[in-house]
């Protein structure tokens, strides 16, 4: 039987068209004949996945359903997972089996999920394109050679190739949105603090946000519920109420959106990309939308501000891998100093040390104020800009990335070319809001985002307007090799 | 001649009952490593959380200080490596903390001067490395790691170690009047770091050096004056003193560098992004200020003034809370004079406590004991010289007071009736030091009534025996 979205899903087993177990085992095979060409997974938790299956089975025979009862998922490796490896993409945690779950994990558990396994990433989720991890790059299914983005790589690229029916990401700058632009598929960051970041291995901890990869929008919908809300473990997570989103994209009523397109966005575009995104707005048009352009004059700045603030929190964060506790712990250390030096030096890959370097001395005495503090600043005019752009609009869109995938390796050997394929999404990071790219068409037979932007603790508007243009577009049916 | 300069860092541990970002206990001498949780052992992905208890009581700490409580303070990283610092920073307050601009009176040889408050802000304390239990290893205890302490910083106010000492001393009162630490400086809930610099009178501040992690008053005065003789005998011959930190080594009484300036760590502090800045409310403060307890001023004051107690024992007594809950115990069911009852505790049962190294908190002698003792003296049962005695059996392991003197069978005599008897018996036996009293020889009472005393087995009431001899000699 094949499923083209959790809606599908969970409708199929409340109506026992299928065992949990039995769809558990159809993706986990699934899973085992595609995944050494795409890489997706970095561990597989097939036996936890089938007891967990026989127990969902057996509630569902006691006519007792959870809300999420048998849904298979793809958890990405940065949450924490009981007893089960937790490696953040690095060989520093390699070895590393957390001892609790992530209030992420704990919710989609408690709300019947299925985990299948924890999925590949850039290293400490450093990365656009899924390279920086160290167990290998991940493929994009549209077309091996590219890269699927990053640094949630693993999880879109799972969700595209239809080998896991939906899976989770963060994203720190552009990390769920990226891939999903490039993979062709919906991928969800919602607002700064809507979702719990306890158990969420922190990378730069004022802009990380967990988020969702599905197929469609409503699917997003159904499962943003249940990851978000206060969690009192997370003192930055919000106790704003959380709607009921599914419903409202379903109710009748039709907003009319006013949608901003700001000049910035789109004024560096190649033509190809161009073309794709306009179409796309007639396509908005034609709906009922009102289209403004608006400015965001300082989001040209925002990566400069972004690899500032994002290291230097790193630069602390990971402070903690220190080879003491768990984690990698040199052989060839004689001293103390040696164990740090040592322990971290094999620990950590490349851009990960990059990225620490560049975070210690943006802290550094004498130099604080001239980076640190004016990335803060710079983060403080975007957010204006944000909230000026938003008197006048309901909603803002773009492209998500401004091109298409690129092959793997690249754009390795020069990071800033790297850093400039988050450049339409860092923004909103840095401003805590609410983001999501769907698929919006093609470029040379591969997939391109649409983002759309939100008010804070807007994902509804976002939704909805994805859903309305998920019934007028066919982009988010198309399936990699069909 | 050269001016001393000091300035004092204090450590205070907070008594919560859990951790200041964590729930797990702060109990002291659990088994290692049984009361840190992910979050104190800095596993990935955890997140702090702001024990508000912890919040409070350094609200009680600045309102009793007479400080600014900011409105809002904000948690910094202190980032640096150590194996007991487990997340590789410790959460601290750097630009704004909670309590500023505070001020403290201490009292030195009876004169008053003020001490500035520059600051005080709330951190997590670092876990333990222990060097001596394996042979090639090092051990890690995190049982104390992300306990509540407070920092509270000085101005460089202080002219002389025995200022310091005073100043430390009053912290010490307040912290422990206000219930929010035990102050145990063995334990090391209470320790401090000094500051100490030398100039000519009116000259700049001179370089400092910091002395860590003293923790007894004892040694803060021994360190400082070390630091101050070393500092002088280097400026005297035109050396200059170098800006270090130095560590006091208590069996060599002297200072040695740790480490210095260049090699100071580069915290690169930050605000930390996993918590909110802390909000307190005009409100929050008025319900805490009525919380307050009496603070060592305010009950000197009422020593002096209902008790009527001098002031060096008022300020004595109130700057120890445990001294002056016994004081107050003594005090509950006496008939005596309450300078009597200061005198006794002060220089008997803190004499005992010195010679045997005790806290007064933990002796076996009740406040009730002391109360018995001193009406027995202001009865005349027995003499004041008795009670010192009496004290030492009870400290000695003795429990029932009436038991001891009729053991000892020392009861004083004080009936008139027996005394006068004993008096004319002494006088018959001596009639020419009796004339010679008469013709003025009037030191010769002393003789009488060693001499009645002799036969009385020292148990005359003397007071009652100087009236009666008195009396007798006169009608001779």
């Amino acid at each position: 039987m094949e499923f083209k979205s959790v809606k599908e899903i969970l409708t199929a087993i409340k109506n026992k068209h299928i065992s949990v177990v039995e769809l558990t085992t159809s993706y986990l095979n699934k899973i085992m004949q595609h995944d050494d060409e795409l890489n997706c997974f970095i561990t597989m938790t097939e036996e936890f996945a089938l007891n967990k299956a026989k127990e969902i089975d057996k509630e569902i025979a006691k006519k007792k359903f959870r809300e999420l009862a048998g849904l298979p998922i793809a958890q990405k490796d940065i949450f924490c997972t009981k007893g089960v490896k937790t490696s953040c993409g690095s060989k520093m945690l390699d070895n590393f089996i957390s001892p609790y779950d992530a209030t992420v994990i704990e919710k989609l558990n408690d709300a019947g999920t299925i985990m299948l396994g924890k999925t590949n990433m850039d290293e400490f989720a450093m990365g656009s394109s899924n390279e920086t991890s160290f167990y290998g790059p991940v493929k994009n299914p549209w077309d091996t050679e590219y890269v699927p983005g990053g640094s949630s790589g693993g999880s879109a690229s799972a969700v595209a190739a239809r080998i896991s029916p939906c899976s989770t990401g963060t994203d720190t700058g552009g990390s769920i949105r990226q891939p999903a632009s490039l993979c062709g598929i919906c991928g969800l960051k919602p607002t700064y603090g809507r979702v719990s970041r306890f158990g969420m291995i922190a990378f730069a901890s004022s802009l990380d946000q967990a988020g969702l990869f599905t197929t469609d929008a409503l699917d997003a919908a159904i499962l943003l519920k249940e990851i978000s809300g206060h969690d009192e473990k997370d003192s930055t997570s919000s106790s704003v109420e959380v709607p009921d989103y599914h419903a409202y994209c379903l109710d009748d009523v039709k907003p009319n959106y006013t949608i901003g397109i700001p000049e910035e966005f789109t004024k560096d575009l190649n033509e190809d990309v161009k073309k794709v995104f306009y179409d796309s707005v007639k396509t908005l048009e034609k709906m009922g939308c009102k289209i403004k352009t608006v400015n965001l004059k300082y989001t040209g700045l925002g990566v400069s501000a972004y690899q500032v603030v994002a290291p230097a929190e790193c630069s602390s964060n990971l402070s903690r891998f220190d080879g003491v506790r768990f984690g990698h712990r040199s052989g060839h250390a004689s001293n103390l100093e040696d164990l740090y030096r040592e322990s971290r030096s094999e620990g950590f890959g490349k851009e990960v040390k990059r990225r620490i370097l560049v975070g210690t001395y943006a802290l550094s005495a004498g130099y604080y104020d001239a980076y640190y503090l004016k990335a803060q600043k710079v983060r403080n005019l975007i957010a204006n800009d944000f909230r000026n752009a938003f008197n006048k609009v309901d909603l803002i869109i773009g492209p998500t990335t401004p091109d298409k995938a690129f092959k793997i390796g690249e754009k390795m050997n020069d990071p800033i070319a790297m850093y400039l394929s988050d450049v339409y999404t860092v923004s909103t990071n840095l401003a805590g809001l609410p983001a999501m790219s769907i698929p919006m068409g093609f470029k040379d037979n591969m997939p391109l985002g649409l983002q759309i932007i939100g008010k804070h603790f807007d994902e509804k508007n976002i939704l909805k307007l994805s859903y309305l243009y998920q019934k007028e577009t066919e982009w988010h049916k198309k399936e990699p090799g069909k | 001649m050269w001016e001393t300069v000091i300035g004092l860092e204090i450590h205070v541990q907070l008594s919560t009952e859990s951790k200041l970002f964590s729930s797990a206990s702060t109990d002291f001498g659990a088994e290692q490593n049984t009361q840190a949780s992910v979050i104190d052992l800095a596993m990935p992905g955890v997140l702090p959380v702001l024990n508000k208890n912890a919040v409070d009581m350094a609200i009680k700490f600045g309102l009793a200080v007479d400080a600014k409580i900011a409105r809002k303070s904000i948690f910094a990283r202190k980032n640096y490596f150590y194996p007991d610092l487990p997340k590789g920073y410790q959460i601290s307050q750097y630009e704004l903390p909670i309590v500023y601009d505070g001020k403290l009176e201490i009292n030195v040889d009876g004169s008053s001067k003020c001490v500035g408050i520059t600051r005080a802000h709330l951190e997590e304390d670092a876990g333990k490395s222990i060097h001596d239990l394996y042979e090639d290893e090092s051990a890690i205890d995190l049982n104390r790691a992300g306990t509540p302490l407070i920092e509270i910083v000085s101005e460089p106010d202080m002219r002389s170690a025995e200022e310091a000492v005073t100043y430390l001393k009053k912290i010490h009162s307040i912290v422990r009047s206000l219930g929010i630490s035990d102050g145990n400086m063995q334990e090391g809930s209470f320790r401090c770091d000094a500051n100490v610099s030398l100039r000519k009178p009116g000259d700049e501040f001179g370089i400092r050096a910091e002395i860590k992690n003293i923790n007894s008053f004892k040694f803060v005065e021994s360190a400082i004056n070390y630091e101050v003789i070393r500092q002088q005998e280097l400026l005297e011959t035109g050396e200059p003193v170098v800006q270090e930190t130095r560590l006091y080594d208590p069996k060599k009484d002297e200072t040695r560098p740790m480490r210095s300036k260049e090699e100071a760590n580069d915290y690169r502090y930050f605000p930390d992004p996993d918590l909110l800045p802390v909000e307190i409310s005009e409100k929050k403060i008025d319900e805490i200020k009525l919380t307050l307890p009496e603070l060592p001023d305010a009950k000197k004051n009422r020593y002096k003034k209902d008790y009527g107690l001098k002031d060096d024992d008022a300020e004595i007594l109130s700057l120890n809370s445990d001294l002056s809950d016994f004081f107050e115990g003594s005090m509950k069911d006496t008939k005596s004079e309450a300078q009597m009852v200061s005198n006794f505790i002060l220089s008997e049962l803190v004499g005992l406590c010195n010679k045997h190294n005790m806290d007064i908190s933990n002796v076996a002698i009740k406040p009730s004991n002391v109360s018995q003792l001193m009406n027995y003296v202001s009865e005349g049962k027995i003499s004041s010289k008795q009670a010192k005695d009496i004290l030492n059996d009870l400290w000695a392991g003795s429990s029932n007071i009436d038991d001891i003197i009729k053991s000892k069978n020392i009861e004083q005599v004080s009936d008139a009736d027996i005394l006068s008897k004993e008096a004319q018996k002494i006088l018959e036996k001596h009639p020419k030091e009796v004339q010679d009293y008469k013709n003025g020889k009037i030191k010769l009472m002393g003789f009488f009534v060693g001499q009645i005393m002799k036969e009385m087995k020292g148990k005359a009431n003397p007071k009652i025996l100087n009236q009666i001899l008195n009396k007798l000699l006169g009608e001779l």
